[in-house]
């Protein structure tokens, strides 16, 4: 990559896949089980974390020297409290629908593991570039499994993909329908993105064996 | 030289590439391998793991077979009412046993097929013997199914249930959940409208809804939970002679093949007292309840609440549950003081599950899950228990002697 580092590029590189904040380091399990029923509200939640960790990385590696180390913790909660609420009234402005239907799971990106873990462990020590990139590749992570994992939620419980029938239409028997398929009303459910997330971990871990807790 | 013989050779040849443990698994089915151990100090005894599949499948063959001709007669008593006049009379003819045949036994085939699929795959790729597991769940699943499902979610169901309830965690005798259980309840949360209501338990009645000549067959809990009478007599209720899952309606065959599990030492008498012991106190809770008029007729859960406690007992799937399913060896407590608390706790939250839950009319699959569940933990602490004890005992002893 000619625009970053080899180094760099890793920060972005990784928790997509080795160090996946989701399925590596199980944080951020609650947003993806309460929202992942469809694909948008999935997409939605991903742009609005990576909005607030990138940002949020960069302001806190920024005052990193200033920060008390032990008043630190609130210090971070102020900042991604204020970067919350900005994600939240932008959307309520020009996506009220939406923001309708992810209800109260917007304003609890406050307590995402992923971003208070990412603050401390990363932007704390390093300088801005640097947590940016960290912050873009973390919350890229989180977002493409709550982006998979809203796929085949939607597509086998509502039979849409971002609202759009794509196995035909349930009540007029279109389709898929008209073979007698019906669907998975499971898949709306939580625990149902429990075991979607789980497959994909075990997936993940029987390609890599490295991964392999003890 | 026989097919035994012939099938050994077979084995040699295989051994060693990729398919051997398809072949194995077989082969070994049908009969006992050429080589058994032959020296050291093993205990050796007949009932091993198939056999003790085998005689569980053997106490459940009569209620298949009584599943059978119950789905054949519950169609044709739903059409012509005179029929159950005289139940007896009129359940073992030639048309309930081939209209029952050809609908249960592709349930029966479908869920065979798919269930051993799954495990010929994960043993191909895990590289180790096929496990005999599926062979009792692939007869408990289409018995407590509604007879109407269609075979491809049972198909889905199966896979999902091989899959998550037991491969997942290592394979046969590993699993936590019960898995025919666990392709129930992915069943019931899945594809609702298949497995509840009153247009499921009869065959045909999905499909002849809405026309002049609809047939329904409300479930005995069904008809309770919206607080009106079942129209069918205890006795029909014990012999089984009513709607609900293919296999489980009939009490008197599931407490027959309770005793022959109990008397061949493979289902645990403990647990199966124990969750009736569970159930009739909740029943009797409840029914105490009605009896201080803390509850009044037009409440939602009357119906069930007013029904005396040892009805609870043969209608519903409690009984099919608490013999076949509490029961399995891998998912119950394994300490006796252990297997006591678990089939209460099955029995007493079957019924509270029962009563307090309309929208799920039957609280046994729910109940056994959970205990399910909490087997280890039960084990954990009776197992700390009795070390307590001796530890104490031993203490005391010391001081004695000291």
């Amino acid at each position: 990559m000619g625009l970053l580092s080899k180094k760099d590029s890793r920060l972005i590189l990784d928790p997509l896949a080795d160090n996946n904040p989701i399925t590596i380091q199980v944080l951020g399990i609650c947003s993806a089980l309460a929202i992942t029923a469809q694909l948008k509200a999935s997409i939605v939640m991903a742009v609005s974390v990576m909005v607030v960790l990138g940002v949020g990385n960069v302001v806190i590696s920024l005052l990193r020297n200033v920060i008390p180390g032990k008043i630190r913790i609130i210090a971070q909660l102020i900042i991604v409290a204020a970067l919350v609420i900005i994600v939240d009234q932008v959307l309520k402005a020009f996506a009220y629908e939406l923001s309708k239907q992810l209800s109260v799971f917007i304003g609890l990106i406050i307590t995402n593991c992923i971003i208070m873990g990412r603050f401390e462990a990363f932007a704390l020590a390093n300088k801005p570039w640097r947590s940016f990139l960290d912050g873009i590749g973390n919350a890229a992570g989180y977002g493409l499994i709550l982006i998979i994992v809203g796929f085949f939620r939607e597509l086998l419980g509502s039979g849409t993909l971002l609202g759009f029938k794509v196995l035909g239409d349930p009540i007029a028997k279109t389709g898929l329908y008209a073979l007698g398929y019906e669907n998975n009303g499971f898949m709306l459910l939580s625990p149902m993105a429990l075991i979607v997330i789980g497959i994909i971990i075990w997936v993940q871990r029987s390609r890599n064996k490295e991964l392999i807790e003890e | 030289m026989g097919l035994k013989q012939n099938l050994h050779k077979l084995k040699e040849k295989y051994k060693g590439t990729k398919m051997a443990p398809a072949f194995n698994a077989l082969h070994t089915f049908l009969y006992t391998p050429n080589e058994t151990t032959h020296s050291g100090a093993h205990v050796r005894v007949v009932d091993d793991l198939k056999r003790t599949m085998n005689t569980v499948i053997m106490a459940l063959v009569p209620c298949l077979i009584f599943g059978i001709f119950n789905a054949g007669y519950q169609h044709y008593a739903a059409i012509d009412n005179t029929l159950r006049l005289d139940p007896l009379g009129n359940f073992f003819t030639w048309d309930n046993f081939i209209l029952g045949a050809w609908t249960v036994l592709p349930l029966v085939i479908v869920s065979y097929v798919v269930g051993l699929g799954v495990e010929f795959i994960f043993a191909i790729i895990k590289k180790h013997e096929v496990e005999e597991g599926y062979l009792v769940t692939g007869m408990l699943v289409p018995l407590i199914v509604p007879i109407d499902i269609p075979l491809w979610m049972l198909a889905v169901a199966v896979i999902f249930g091989v899959v998550i309830g037991k491969e997942v965690f290592g394979g046969t005798g590993m699993n936590i959940l019960n898995p025919a259980l666990t392709i129930r309840a992915f069943l019931f949360f899945a594809y609702p409208t298949w497995m509840s209501g009153d247009k499921v338990w009869v065959h045909g009645a999905q499909a002849m809804a809405g026309q002049p000549d609809a047939i329904s067959g409300e479930t005995i809990l069904g008809t309770l939970a919206a607080n009106s009478h079942p129209v069918y007599s205890l006795w029909d209720m014990f012999w089984g002679f009513i709607p609900g899952s293919v296999g489980e309606t009939s009490t008197f065959l599931i407490i027959i093949g309770g005793l022959f599990l109990i008397f061949t030492k493979i289902g645990s008498w403990r647990i199966m007292l124990s969750a009736v012991i569970g159930a009739i106190a909740m029943g009797l809770i409840f029914n105490g309840v009605v009896a201080q008029g803390w509850i009044q007729e037009g409440s939602k859960f009357y119906g069930l609440m007013n029904e005396p406690f040892w009805h609870h007992l043969i209608i519903g799937g409690l009984a099919f549950g608490i013999v076949y399913m509490a029961t399995d060896p891998v998912t119950a407590s394994q300490t006796n003081k252990g297997k006591w608390i678990y089939g209460f706790f099955i029995g007493f939250m079957s019924i509270m599950i029962r009563v307090f839950n309309p929208a799920y009319p039957e609280g046994v699959m729910l109940a056994i899950l959970l205990m399910n569940v909490f087997a280890p933990t039960i084990d954990h602490y009776v197992v700390k228990g009795n070390i307590n004890k001796r530890m104490k005992r031993a203490k005391h002893l010391k001081a004695k002697t000291a």
